[in-house]
């Protein structure tokens, strides 16, 4: 469900990170934990500054967060595992999230997916073979009034038939 | 600050107000119908018409119709334009000149407005959420002045459990006895939790309290803090809600610079501090147990009570865990005391609920109506009732409560009746259902949520969904037998009393309440038994030896 | 210290303050399964095994976490309970790749204990096959998720008694595994001390010694507790 929490990167400015590789974004993820004064409560708030710094969360990133709060490496790993918005892979270039709560499920919201998936050639989940586009479902993003809803890029569309989401998705392909 | 301090920055900020406010709905489901253009626009055409002087346009929260946003209502002339495109917005302000506009006029009167009953979302749609000034010049935190200096925490207290409010995420556990049992517990450290990871798909009245008055919510916290004893906050957000989210952190902001949160509230010796916390994706949080575990780092698993959070919760602290919506009543019954508030709704469910009325319904949109208001009245006279055809059922309380049939329409929306029926009050989702719904798909469609959201702590909602969920696909196709139904049934019933937490417990909800008012649907999909070799229909039925 | 008098199937028990049933249970001699408990560690009652009736609760309360009050009147065997255990074995059996003649644990299994005493014979539900990894990459060891059950023992150990913290558990749901470091074999995992505490407190076969087959898995359970007395009590008792 990341597409909905709009993913920001720092402005490029050289800082200086503790991180062997000097990327600065590295220094992001110290100041929150710095701010969190290192404690481990602090996981699941540094993992979200990560995700959104990072756009995923690399091997490398997860050591680094588990060396910073003192926490085992599994524990991290079994958190950042245990949450949807957690992405342990690279998202596409735009994603789509197809709402699938209740009322968007009444409204036809399968049909808006399974038109997806049959045009990307890939499952809800999943991510198409040139990184272009990540296609994902979300439990309920809350806008029932105007079901079925569809989030482009961290936008909420709502009523949606399967040829307006093409629509858009032909779009992209065409980029 | 102090209260004539509090009551000058109302007074100023009425003063400095316009005659005529534009209210322009700003929520996440208008954002998605353009309202931010129409917004633009409308502010645009009040410049151009030179009417700056006495018109001012105001982003506001949800007015509650959502199935016809953008919203725009013009106040004090009450009018409501529906749908609003961005190029209405000229000739809307024209209006004020004694134009026309094009605009669909919508009507105040019609039930959808007019049977509400609103405490909670008293000022949504009527303030800007983003302005604490906008909030105070409605008497906003009076009520924790009045807590602070007019009453001990004991009082508070009283007057919570004398309004007779029950938790309103879903269960009903009376607020009052929570708040009770915080209070007396042992202990320099207590916290507040605002619990707002709306789970329940097909619910969105959290996201939309939080979007349009979060200084409600954060007063009630507040007050909250005071009457228990704690010093420190946690909201706990969906990250799916990232304009609730945004507006909290503003409206956190505000209040620290007027002195309402943080150190020394009001210059007494009270301190109340609020963070937030971002849910990062999985239903299970809104389960108390799970929660804490997430603000605490950790994967979201549910740990058994006792202990409740009231006795051990947050880092070992006495905890009190309380819904959104029950945190926006707080100031209210505060303000008017417990008794005002008891003497709306049921004899046993008192004050009003949000219900999210979505799905195949006329008008669908946010509702606040008074306890003990029937379905029907809901349904047919707010909503409207479905668009080509007829109610088939209605749908409370979300993957923990159940499907609700037409013949019980008449049943009066509280708690313990919802219960009786198979259903629960859950937060507040309300989906209808037509002709064209199939129950034993709806079913699935709930199975299929709770397997995919069970933490996978304990066996039988780990496993026991899967299978569930297996046994429900085998009959949609048409391979089940009498046998199966049999095994579906007692694996619910095993699956509700054995789970550890509320998700395994409510999880077979769905297929129970289809099962027992839509059985026929089920029966309709088994398969012939074997031994007839498929050979069944037109009176010929052959049995082998 | 305060006593507790109690009633289990009948049978008067008095017990110290602050026991659970479990433990008043297994002191009156009254048999309740378990596979999520292992004395040494915390409880997380997670395997709903131990499910007792308490007269005065509707709920079902597990043994393992429950403290024993005055008075209280326990039922650990009613025909409810004993169809609700063996669902639950069912359920284990369905979940995983449970092959008892090929495994290590063969007549030493807690999970074939446990089918047996409920009697279990067959499973009602469709057996899953999950596509489930061996990792034998520790140069003692090797854990076979095949016949993982998710009890979480030795997360708890590694944590609580050896407190490496090697193992924990990732995804959620059915996807659900036990996982080494950060999501790496066994054998990379720079924090295992190799000290084979996991190997004791594992109920099944999931977790094994090299070189051992087909029933010839030995485990040492009672030195997870006796490590434990001596540790916080200084007491060796052994």
């Amino acid at each position: 469900m990341q597409a909905v929490t709009k993913t920001t990167q720092a402005t490029p400015k050289p800082a200086k990170s503790d991180h062997p590789s000097g990327d600065r974004r590295f220094k992001t993820l110290d100041m929150t934990m710095k701010r969190h004064q290192y404690k481990p409560d602090a996981l699941i708030e540094v993992l979200h500054k990560a995700q959104e710094s990072f756009g995923f969360l690399e091997e490398d990133v997860l050591t680094y967060i588990a060396r910073g709060l003192k926490l085992p490496l599994s524990k991290v790993y079994g958190t950042a595992t245990f949450y949807h918005l957690f992405s342990l892979k690279p998202n596409g270039a735009h994603t789509c999230v197809v709402c699938l709560g209740t009322a968007c499920y009444v409204k036809g919201s399968n049909k808006v997916s399974a038109a997806l998936e049959e045009e990307l050639g890939i499952k809800l989940g999943e991510t198409t073979a040139d990184g272009k586009i990540s296609l994902m479902a979300a439990r309920c993003i809350g806008a029932c009034g105007i079901a079925p809803a569809v989030v482009f890029d961290g936008t909420v569309a709502g009523k949606q038939e399967p040829e307006m989401a093409l629509a858009k998705v032909k779009d992209w392909e065409l980029e | 600050m102090d209260l004539t301090e509090l009551l000058d920055v109302g007074e100023a900020h009425r003063a400095a107000q316009k005659a005529t406010r534009v209210h322009c709905c700003t929520s996440t489901g208008c954002r998605a119908a353009s309202a931010m253009e129409v917004f633009k626009n409308l502010k645009t055409a009040v410049q151009d018409a030179g009417l700056e002087a006495e018109v001012e346009v105001v982003g506001v929260g949800c007015m509650g119709f959502c199935g016809r946003g953008p919203l725009v209502q013009i106040d004090p002339q009450q009018a409501l334009y529906e749908e609003v495109k961005p190029e209405e917005a000229t000739s809307i302000i024209d209006t004020l000149q004694g134009g026309t506009t094009p605009a669909l006029k919508g009507d105040l009167q019609h039930p959808f407005f007019a049977r509400q009953v609103k405490i909670v979302r008293q000022h949504s749609g009527k303030v800007d959420p983003e302005s604490i000034e906008d909030y105070i010049s409605v008497g906003g935190y009076r009520s924790l002045y009045k807590a602070i200096y007019e009453m001990s925490p004991g009082e508070v207290v009283d007057e919570i459990i004398a309004s007779g409010i029950r938790g309103r995420g879903g269960g009903g556990y009376p607020t009052g006895l929570k708040w009770a049992t915080v209070a007396k517990m042992p202990g320099d450290q207590k916290y507040v939790i605002c619990n707002g990871d709306e789970g329940d798909p097909g619910a969105f009245m959290d996201r939309s309290v939080l979007e349009s008055d979060p200084h409600l919510v954060l007063e009630g916290m507040a007050i909250a803090g005071y009457a228990i004893g704690a010093n420190h906050g946690f909201i706990y957000v969906r990250a799916e809600y990232p304009l609730a989210i945004q507006r909290l952190q503003k409206a956190i902001q505000q209040a620290k610079k007027y002195g309402l949160l943080g150190s020394q509230i009001f210059d007494s010796p009270f301190d109340f501090k609020v963070d937030i916390r971002i849910g990062a994706g999985a239903f299970v949080c809104g389960e108390e147990t799970a929660l804490i575990q997430s603000i605490q780092g950790g994967r979201g698993n549910p740990i058994p009570r006792p202990p409740y959070p009231a006795q051990s919760g947050l880092w070992q602290c006495p905890t009190l865990i309380n819904n959104v919506e029950t945190l926006a009543n707080i100031s209210t019954i505060i303000r008017e005391g417990g008794a005002w508030y008891a003497s709306i709704g049921t004899d046993k469910s008192k004050g009003t609920k949000i219900f999210a009325l979505t799905g195949k319904i006329r008008n669908n949109g946010l509702i606040e109506v008074p306890m003990g208001i029937t379905l029907r009245e809901i349904v047919e006279e707010m909503g409207g009732g479905v668009p080509d055809g007829e109610v088939k059922a209605v749908q409370t309380g979300g993957p923990s409560g159940g499907c609700i049939p037409a013949s019980l329409l008449d049943t009066p929306v509280d708690y313990d009746s919802l219960v009786a029926i198979g259903s629960m009050m859950g937060s507040g989702g309300m989906v209808v259902m037509d002709q064209d719904t199939n129950m034993v798909e709806v079913a699935q469609f709930y199975m299929e949520f709770c397997r995919g959201e069970t933490c996978g702590k304990c066996v039988p909602c780990r496993t026991g969904t899967v299978q569930l969920y297996a046994l429900l696909t085998k009959l949609l196709k048409r391979q089940a037998t009498q046998a199966d139904l049999a095994k579906l049934e007692s694996l619910c019933h095993m699956v509700q009393e054995t789970s550890l937490c509320g998700l395994g417990i409510s999880a077979p909800n769905p297929i129970l309440s289809t099962l027992r008012y839509f059985n026929e649907e089920y029966q309709e999909l088994l398969q012939p038994p074997a031994y007839l070799n498929g050979k069944v229909g037109h009176g010929q039925v052959t049995v082998s030896q | 210290m305060s006593v507790k008098t109690l009633k289990i199937n009948g049978v008067d028990i008095a017990i110290e303050e602050g026991a659970t049933v479990l433990q008043a249970a297994r002191q009156a001699g009254v048999p309740i399964p378990t596979l999520c408990h292992l004395d040494g560690v915390h409880d997380v009652g997670a395997c709903r095994l131990c499910l007792v009736e308490v007269s005065g609760t509707r709920k079902l309360l597990p043994a393992c976490v429950t403290e024993v009050a005055e008075g209280m009147e326990v039922q650990t065997n009613t025909p409810k309970l004993q169809e609700y255990r063996r669902m639950t074995v069912e359920l284990l059996f369905s979940e995983g790749n449970h092959v008892c003649s090929v495994c290590v644990a063969n007549g030493n299994c807690e999970l074939q204990d446990v089918a047996i005493q409920v009697g279990m014979d067959h499973s009602r539900f469709t057996y899953r096959f999950p596509d489930r990894a061996v990792d034998i990459s520790h140069p003692q060891f090797g854990i076979d998720h095949n016949r993982c059950i998710l009890c979480t023992r030795c997360v708890r150990v590694c944590d609580e008694i050896e407190g490496a913290h090697v193992w924990d558990v990732a995804q959620r749901g059915a996807a659900c595994y036990i996982v080494s470091g950060l999501n790496q074999p066994w054998g990379e995992v720079d924090a295992c001390t190799s000290c084979g505490k996991c190997v004791d407190a594992c109920p099944t076969g999931a977790i094994f010694r090299k070189g051992s087959t087909t029933g010839e898995k030995e485990r040492d359970r009672a030195k997870l507790d006796f490590l434990v007395t001596a540790r916080e009590k200084h007491e060796w008792t052994r």
